[in-house]
């Protein structure tokens, strides 16, 4: 009998996310808005650029030089099979640029910043502090999620770009001086075969769509959490494997729509 | 943290985010490549075009000056029609002769010119006439195998 | 009641989702008064509190502030009356990030520009009203409950609002931070002559400061009045709660299914060792 209720439980689910799916936009749409409050402040923008995306810096860094070098690894394992580790550079920075940089920024993020995020949204919202803001007349995602959703948008393509050059130039380290790649063939292979509209923007583009999916869905997970100590750390857990998988499905969308 | 400092850290963020962007388009890719939207455009015909694609390069002696903007077909004579641009500053004599090759053995198909010697040039829009379409590998093959068995019959008789 | 009402609710009705939490509520909130709120937890204290100041919409019925409706308001009406009301909340609600200080200064920083040496001496001024200018610049995290409730109520007022609500101020403290706040309650409804909702439990500290009383049970008001009034009262349920009477209209013994001399005998006759 349990097995027959799990269908309908099912079907409820599935009803919810639609109006569910609504009321989040409306809150992306709001809080995208609440540029032109009169209680949204750039002080506090800049904050929150600075705790998501400068303090983020050293976690990109290290991800990218370990990423790049695997790629050098692998690639070179690959290529050198065919004769072709002439194309190693391109390798290294078209993966780097069209997918892996995007990408693992993205995860990163959510896993860092959008967890962050969440966890302090919806603590302040079971400590009813934004209530206390909605009773001084102040509107809170003016106040406190515009801020943190425009800081993810703006910090998420810089660390992309960030990851992609680290990330090249570990690829580099390997390639050359430990595999015994030509260094010139790397660079010139590479630009050759790298065009900056297509590869590095679109790279980017992608990233900055991941950078408002993933700051969007942790800052809703926040808003909506239950007020309880356990409904915090649900929505964090939440946030980050909700974030992480849409951002995966959204890169499957983006790459078919900005590659074909 | 104090503002003053904040406001720092994010400018150097901001700054690195920027400069990365730079060294990635200079470096990594050819952003110094020049804007071929202000060449001027020629067309080709070709009987195969193998796997020459749009941005696939143009060159004279293995230097880039141009690309292929688009390729179609003619459905009245079944020729592949290449449109491309090419750098304004070189100008072709109408004599002028496109081939496609291939990169090394197994890389990209490009479009090399070889320029003719008469006195007028090629001017925007027009066609170039003498054409070498794209080697078969499989025809090829095909041909060579083909004129090996007739060879060998001929020398040894017939079967 | 001859002065004018400043709050005024005509047959308001609420429920959460098909659970009806208001079935009619009819009140009058004089100017100038100290009005205390009480009844039985989940009662429906808090949501009138959210209801008067504009968080919460009732189904059906009018809730007037000054004369406004305020469904009628706009959202910039809305917050414009806000900037004259104050809460404070059950568990302060400070801002964990700011300072003292900054958790004061915050309504004046967001609706005014006012000079630096200005905001300064409002935001102290009211720490000293409070008694806790010498704690200005501690973290929320390090002040005691009481105190954090203090600063609380010094945020609470910094704007000299007409209308202050306070949501269970006296629970969860020692008894001199209980009789800090009550005479506090007092002391700021008479300086800036607003008008003050208590929502409370402790029937002798709030009896001490207030007014008028109401008392809330299931969804409607059942008994009102001053102090005096409220105490004389013939409702039974009224002199259960002002009583503390563990029994009598409100039953001590949830609802079981079975009479527990029943369900003794049942399990025993079942062979269940007890």
């Amino acid at each position: 009998m349990a097995m027959l209720e799990f269908i309908p439980q099912l079907g409820r689910r599935a009803l919810q996310t639609v109006p569910g799916l609504g009321a989040a936009s409306r809150f992306l749409l709001s809080s995208l808005l609440s540029v032109f409050n009169r209680h949204f402040s750039f002080q506090q923008l800049f904050r929150q650029i600075y705790g998501f995306g400068v303090r983020s810096l050293i976690l990109m860094v290290v991800a990218a030089f370990f990423t790049g070098m695997v790629l050098g690894f692998q690639g070179y394992y690959a290529l050198v099979r065919f004769g072709a580790t002439s194309a190693l550079g391109t390798l290294i920075a078209l993966s780097l640029l069209r997918e892996l940089g995007p990408v693992l920024t993205a995860l990163l993020f959510a896993g860092r910043a959008g967890s962050a995020l969440t966890a302090e949204i919806s603590s302040m919202k079971a400590t009813e502090q934004l209530s206390a803001m909605e009773m001084m007349a102040v509107n809170p995602l003016a106040w406190v999620v515009a801020p943190r959703i425009w800081a993810g948008i703006i910090s998420v393509p810089i660390l992309c770009a960030i990851f992609d050059l680290v990330g090249i130039f570990g690829g580099y380290l390997i390639s050359v001086p430990v595999l015994g790649v030509d260094g010139g063939t790397f660079w010139a292979q590479m630009q050759s075969n790298v065009t900056f509209s297509g590869d590095i923007l679109t790279g980017l583009f992608k990233a900055l769509c991941f950078g408002v999916v993933v700051t969007w869905i942790a800052a809703w997970k926040g808003y909506t959490a239950r007020p309880t100590a356990e409904g915090v750390g649900n929505a964090t857990t939440l946030s980050v494997v909700t974030a992480s998988l849409t951002v995966l499905g959204l890169d499957f969308i983006l790459t078919a729509l900005l590659f074909s | 943290m104090e503002t003053r400092a904040i406001d720092w850290w994010v400018g150097i963020f901001v700054l690195l985010g920027i400069a990365a962007l730079v060294v990635l388009a200079l470096r990594v890719g050819n952003l110094s490549g020049f804007a071929y939207d202000s060449g001027y455009v020629l067309h080709a015909d070709f009987t195969n075009v193998g796997s020459l694609k749009t941005r696939s390069p143009v060159k004279i002696g293995g230097v880039t000056i141009g690309e292929v903007t688009h390729i179609g077909m003619n459905p009245k004579t079944y020729m592949a029609n290449v449109t491309m641009r090419i750098e304004p500053s070189i100008k072709l004599p109408i004599d002028t002769g496109a081939s496609i090759y291939t990169q090394g053995l197994l890389g990209e198909q490009y479009i090399a010119i070889q320029p003719g010697g008469m006195p007028q040039n090629l001017k925007s829009g027009a066609t170039i006439t003498m054409t070498q379409g794209a080697v078969n590998i499989d025809q090829m093959i095909g041909q060579m195998v083909f004129s090996k068995a007739a060879g060998s019959s001929k020398s040894s008789g017939s079967q | 009641m001859a002065a004018e009402a400043l709050v005024e609710l005509d047959n308001v009705r609420f429920a959460r989702g098909s659970h009806p939490v208001l079935a009619g509520v009819d009140m009058h909130i004089p100017r100038g008064a100290i009005v205390a709120l009480m009844g039985a937890s989940g009662g429906g204290k808090t949501t009138m509190l959210n209801l008067m100041a504009g968080t919460l919409r009732p189904q059906s019925g009018q809730i007037r502030i000054a004369g406004q409706d305020l469904q009628k308001l706009s959202e910039d009406a809305m917050y414009a009356l806000r900037r004259q009301m104050g809460m404070l909340f059950q568990h302060s609600a400070l801002f964990t990030d700011l300072t003292a200080f900054e958790n004061v200064a915050f309504p004046l920083r967001r609706h005014f520009r006012l000079p630096e040496n200005l905001l300064r001496k409002l935001v102290m001024m009211k720490l000293e009203a409070v008694g806790l200018r010498g704690a200005a610049g501690l973290f929320p995290a390090e002040l005691s409950g009481g105190m954090g409730r203090r600063i609380a109520l010094a945020r609470a007022v910094v704007m000299d609002p007409m209308l202050i609500f306070y949501d269970e101020p006296f629970t969860g403290l020692d008894p001199i931070s209980v009789g800090i706040i009550a005479s506090l309650i007092k002391r700021l409804n008479t300086a800036l002559g607003a008008t003050s909702v208590l929502v409370s439990h402790d029937v002798e500290e709030t009896f001490s400061i207030a007014d008028y009383g109401f008392i809330l049970a299931g969804g409607k008001i059942i008994a009102e009045g001053s102090p005096a009034d409220l105490r004389a009262s013939d409702s039974a349920l009224a002199r259960q709660f002002l009583g503390g009477q563990p029994d009598g209209p409100v039953p001590f013994h949830y609802p079981a299914r079975q009479d527990y001399a029943a369900a003794l005998r049942d399990s025993h006759a079942a062979g269940e060792v007890l």
